[in-house]
């Protein structure tokens, strides 16, 4: 049976046979088609957001919580334009999404007509693939193989450009299970023989360590399982980056933190120094390794990643294994196994005594004393009140993105969505109600930094309008703290440009949004004040005021390797960063 | 199994290739890439070589199969092997790419190049150049009573030697397609 319908019709149907339940977007002048069938159905919910850039982040938010691709519709021209730094952040981050744009109609492109844009010229650098769709016939194929592209292989997202005409124009509808998609078929399967040369070395591995990324969290639920027994049952210390948190629990006994330029000193001094450095769907990120020459000298490097271009990209690697996380990671578990479960028991022993003592420097010490809240004070108390919800937190980019990746603990894979590779101020709150909309009963809360948060503050609209009960917890210093922190260490206290003045009002703003807005800045009221935001069944705008100088530590200072970390408390960060780590950002 | 005969997708001879040594000689390497011939497909390779600061010294570019439409792009890039592996790793991601082959490393490969070069002149010169380009296998193609157009096919480094030659003769334009190249024997890429 065919199926004739218009282009505007066949991509509702497309959306509803990939399970698409929910689609971020804003209307324009080239997708109204699409909008009016949009209209007249049930199935499909549109998030109305407030500017193209909300809508990707949202869309990123769900696809980080969900696993499944998040779905974006915009218009042409500066519809499209604004949605790039979202396509950016995607890309650099592996997430899943598909970002759907209305064009000028066919016979108009080129003649620079109103709102139009070169939409996959411009994206074609920040997505994984795009497309044009110039007719009709081919419109439904294309959209099956966007979500099949997306999803197959190392994620990101990708984009199509529909023009008005062919929105309109009538045409054959093609089910999912006849698009072609035979010919993007990464491989998933693990070379046999690497596996069991990487199950040698863990065998004889004196002073073995698990590097994970967020490799384990795309790679889906299983792969997190897999990696807790591998752990668990080889008894090796696990860190991970920041994208990867979650994927082991960081209440696991075998838990190191965080590793990378603000990782906790435990990891990265284990990083260094060990002879076995297993890579789990990470990339060597310039965070990460610091100092490439000094980069842990010692050791022999595994590296699992599905994207053969992450290996040997920036590190030499020993061991290469090229697969999805979840099937290598079966393989490595079931050849380990049937060689009788060895690992060297006698020198791990001693090489979680030296860890136990990098521990006890206790670098995310800090003291609470005075009139006025410590960021780190914020996130502990803030973890003490919610560790035991249904939780999702998200993170805008800077000083509170680090603290909150050291003092809230992530347990479960999903949990945590937050902007590493791109790192995209304003990405928090779209993100927030991406995952609320994905997880209407649970707690989400965006920790922000205030000058991040305002990036993208109109969607405060957003999350009043469909009732989503967002809390917006922000660290109030009034600085553009991460920067402030740079210019202490690098240029000569010389703090240009990185303060915010003119501050909003956060609580009547929250009230001109119609939400609730919560002011805090005193230590003995902090508690009551996060019961306040916890207990209030809507959105949340907290102000907390904090120490307004503090620095972020532990650090690498750029240019440095892993045991040259500066310290909390008594860090002198006087030329901490020399000439050379000058030029790297 | 030669690790870079793997179907799209696996590109597997990018570590595997790679684990001896890293050396810090750059050396030139001759990559064929089969590509659905889509529009834009062209921009997402070039745009890779430009946008990762990878090189290119010749860059051709023809559909070969007609019924199937895929394209083959011939590229001659120049890195270190490290940079090499990372160019083929990166266009094996390329969703329309369908293979990569790197000819500098599959066996041997017969490279040509097509140029034509126009020289001017008169007298004695006109009779050298004619001469050489006998020497050379090079087409007279066009003539007027003070011009030929030459038409040489070879190595790019005939081609220059070629070009060397002309220059004091005469020569005042040259135009060149880039490498094409297949690999020697009976072996099929595609």
């Amino acid at each position: 049976m065919t199926r004739q319908m218009t282009g505007a019709k066949m991509v509702v149907q497309a959306l509803k046979d990939q399970g698409v339940d929910v689609v971020f977007g804003y209307p324009g002048g080239a997708v109204l088609p699409i909008y009016d069938e949009i209209f007249q159905q049930n199935d499909i919910r549109h998030v109305l957001v407030r500017h193209e850039q909300g809508a990707v982040h949202a869309a990123e938010g769900y696809a980080r919580s969900t696993g499944k691709p998040g779905v974006v519709l915009v218009t042409s021209g500066p519809g499209a334009t604004n949605a790039v730094t979202g396509l950016t952040d995607a890309l650099m981050d592996s997430i899943p999404i598909i970002v759907l744009t209305g064009q000028v109609p066919t016979f108009m492109i080129g003649n620079d007509a109103f709102q139009e844009a070169d939409t996959v010229g411009i994206t074609r650098p920040c997505t994984k693939h795009n497309w044009l769709v110039s007719d009709t016939k081919n419109l439904s194929e294309i959209l099956h193989q966007a979500f099949h592209v997306c999803t197959a292989g190392r994620p990101g997202p990708v984009l199509v450009d529909i023009p008005k005409d062919v929105q309109f124009a009538s045409a054959e509808y093609t089910p999912p299970q006849k698009a072609k998609t035979s010919h993007y078929q990464p491989q998933v399967k693990g070379d046999m023989a690497t596996i069991i040369e990487l199950v040698e070395a863990m065998e004889v591995a004196e002073r073995p360590i698990f590097y994970t990324g967020g490799g384990v969290i795309n790679s889906g639920p299983a792969a997190s399982q897999l990696l807790r027994e591998l752990v668990e049952s080889s008894g090796i210390p696990i860190t991970s980056t920041l994208m990867g948190l979650g994927a082991y629990p960081a209440n696991g006994q075998h838990w190191l933190g965080m590793l990378g330029m603000h990782g906790l000193y435990e990891a990265n001094m284990a990083m260094h120094g060990c002879d076995l450095m297993i890579n789990i769907g990470a990339r060597f990120d310039d965070r990460i390794t610091g100092r490439l020459d000094a980069f842990s000298p010692g050791s022999k490097k595994a590296h699992i990643d599905i994207d053969p271009s992450s290996i040997n990209k920036v590190i030499k690697t020993d061991i290469p294994i090229i697969g999805d996380i979840a099937h290598v990671l079966e393989d490595v578990l079931n050849v380990w196994k049937s060689r009788g479960r060895k690992v060297n028991r006698e020198a791990i022993q001693k090489w979680w005594a030296k860890i136990e003592a990098w521990r006890k420097v206790d670098c995310l010490a800090f003291k609470q004393e005075g009139k006025s809240i410590k960021p780190q004070y914020a996130l502990e108390r803030l973890e003490a009140l919610t560790k035991d919800h249904d939780r999702y937190i998200c993170t805008e980019v800077g000083q509170h993105q680090m603290w909150a990746a050291q003092y809230l603990g992530f347990n479960d894979p999903n949990r945590w969505m937050t902007s590493g590779g791109l790192g995209t101020m304003g990405y928090g709150f779209p993100a927030s109600i991406g995952v609320q909309m994905a997880h209407p009963d649970a707690l989400v809360i965006n920790v922000a930094g205030e000058a991040s948060w305002l990036m993208n503050m109109q969607e405060m609209g957003t999350a009043v309008q469909y009732r989503l009960p967002v809390k917006q917890f922000i660290l109030n210093n009034e600085r553009l703290g991460m920067v402030r922190q740079w210019q202490e260490l690098l240029h000569g206290e010389r703090y240009s440009s990185s303060w915010s003045e003119a501050l909003p009002d956060f609580v009547k703003l929250a009230e001109a949004f119609g939400a609730k807005g919560i002011l805090c800045s005193d230590p003995a009221d902090l508690d009551d004040a996060i019961m306040e935001m916890l207990n209030y069944d809507g959105p949340v705008i907290f102000d907390c005021l904090v120490e307004k100088h503090e620095n972020c530590f532990p650090m690498i200072p750029s240019g440095e390797p892993h045991n040259k970390m500066l310290l909390g408390q008594n860090a002198s960060t006087k030329d901490a960063i020399g000439s050379k780590g000058a030029v790297l950002v | 199994m030669s690790p870079l005969q793997i179907k799209k997708g696996s590109s597997k001879h990018s570590a595997y290739n790679l684990r001896p040594t890293f050396s810090d000689e750059v050396e030139s390497h001759t990559l064929a890439v089969i590509v659905d011939n889509e529009p834009g497909v062209l921009a997402r390779v070039i745009g890779l070589f430009s946008g990762r600061g990878y090189n290119i010294d010749s860059l051709t570019v023809a559909e070969v199969d007609h019924t199937g439409h895929t394209s083959r792009i011939t590229i001659v890039t120049t890195g270190t092997p490290q940079v090499i592996e990372q160019i083929k790793a990166q266009l094996g991601r390329i969703v329309p790419v369908h293979e990569v082959h790197d000819l500098t490393v599959e066996g041997k490969a017969v490279e040509r190049e097509l140029a034509l070069l126009k020289v001017q002149g008169t007298g004695d010169k006109r009779v050298e150049a004619l001469r050489l380009a006998d020497i050379f296998r090079a087409n007279a193609v066009d003539s007027t009573l003070n011009s030929f157009v030459f038409e040489i096919t070879g190595t790019p480094d005939k081609i220059d030697a070629f070009a060397d030659l002309m220059r004091p003769l005469g020569l005042v334009e040259i135009a060149r397609t880039g490498v094409a190249a297949l690999r020697r024997g009976s072996v099929n890429d595609v």
